[in-house]
């Protein structure tokens, strides 16, 4: 059976979407991501959507979806390279991919992710730290 | 006599929408659309044909070039012979489903259109039409 191909990037999870996909596919896809992010403990998702040519109701509500999910078992979602036309039709739609982050590419989506997770280490070492000194 | 380039597609799988989809790109780009036209064409098709599908049962699209000097176009009939819409303006109202789906289908895709035509009757079927000029 065809599938998405989903890369592992330290404690990043990679996918590409590089078809125009059917709807089945994409639906495999939702599923595919999330047992990935709990089985690799995956604390965030890069959706290269680079080479999409078209974002349909259904494909954003997947975006959208993934990225919902995501967060539910606390991982972030970033989509990047979507191409100018179809953002232009996306909103035209009417599709405006609500909690879904957005970054220019693959670089920059990937330094979002890292300091996301960055921030919430320092603030976990924190809590830490206080907890471990005690109120005196 | 002008030539008429014209194709009849069916629309009764997923694979199918893909097909319409790849179909209605290549017309576009045969008429001369820039990225962003053909691109919100290529979207309103993929709407219209998951709407036949889906609530339609399956069905067809005409696809056909139109050349009217200046202007070129495509149009993009979608039929079907399923339960038909009761109420269409509720149906073209964002957010309006009677499936499982966003409710942007007929909305957006009209809004992605310069011409957009809809008839449809209770019991015997729906007919929508799109046109897009370059």
């Amino acid at each position: 059976m065809e599938k998405i191909p989903i890369l592992r990037m330290g404690r990043f999870l990679l996918v590409t979407i590089q078809v125009d996909m059917h709807d089945q596919l994409a639906l495999q896809l939702q599923e595919d991501l999330t047992e990935r992010i709990v089985a690799q403990r995956a604390r965030g998702v890069l959706m290269d959507i680079s080479s999409l040519e078209v974002v349909d109701s259904f494909i954003g509500r997947m975006i959208s979806n993934i990225a919902a999910m995501a967060r539910v078992l606390d991982a972030e979602t970033v989509v990047v390279g979507m191409q100018p036309a179809v953002a232009i039709t996306l909103v035209e739609l009417g599709l405006s991919l609500d909690g879904v982050r957005t970054s220019l590419n693959v670089e920059r989506g990937m330094a979002l992710l890292n300091e996301r997770l960055r921030e919430e280490e320092q603030s976990a070492e924190l809590q830490h730290d206080q907890l471990t000194r005690g109120p005196g | 006599m002008p030539v008429v380039h014209r194709i009849v597609l069916p629309v009764r799988s997923q694979e199918d929408i893909v097909r319409v989809r790849g179909a209605a790109r290549e017309n576009s780009v045969a008429q001369g659309f820039s990225l962003v036209d053909q691109t919100k064409l290529v979207t309103a098709a993929s709407e219209l044909a998951r709407n036949t599908l889906d609530y339609g049962g399956g069905g067809e699209v005409e696809i056909t070039r139109l050349d009217e000097p200046p202007r070129r176009g495509v149009r993009l009939i979608f039929s079907d012979k399923g339960p038909g819409i009761a109420d269409i303006e509720q149906a073209l109202r964002d957010g309006f489903t009677s499936g499982g789906g966003l409710g942007l289908g007929l909305g957006g895709a009209r809004r992605l259109s310069n011409e957009f035509a809809i008839d449809s009757k209770p019991g015997q079927g729906t007919r929508v039409t799109i046109a897009r000029w370059r």
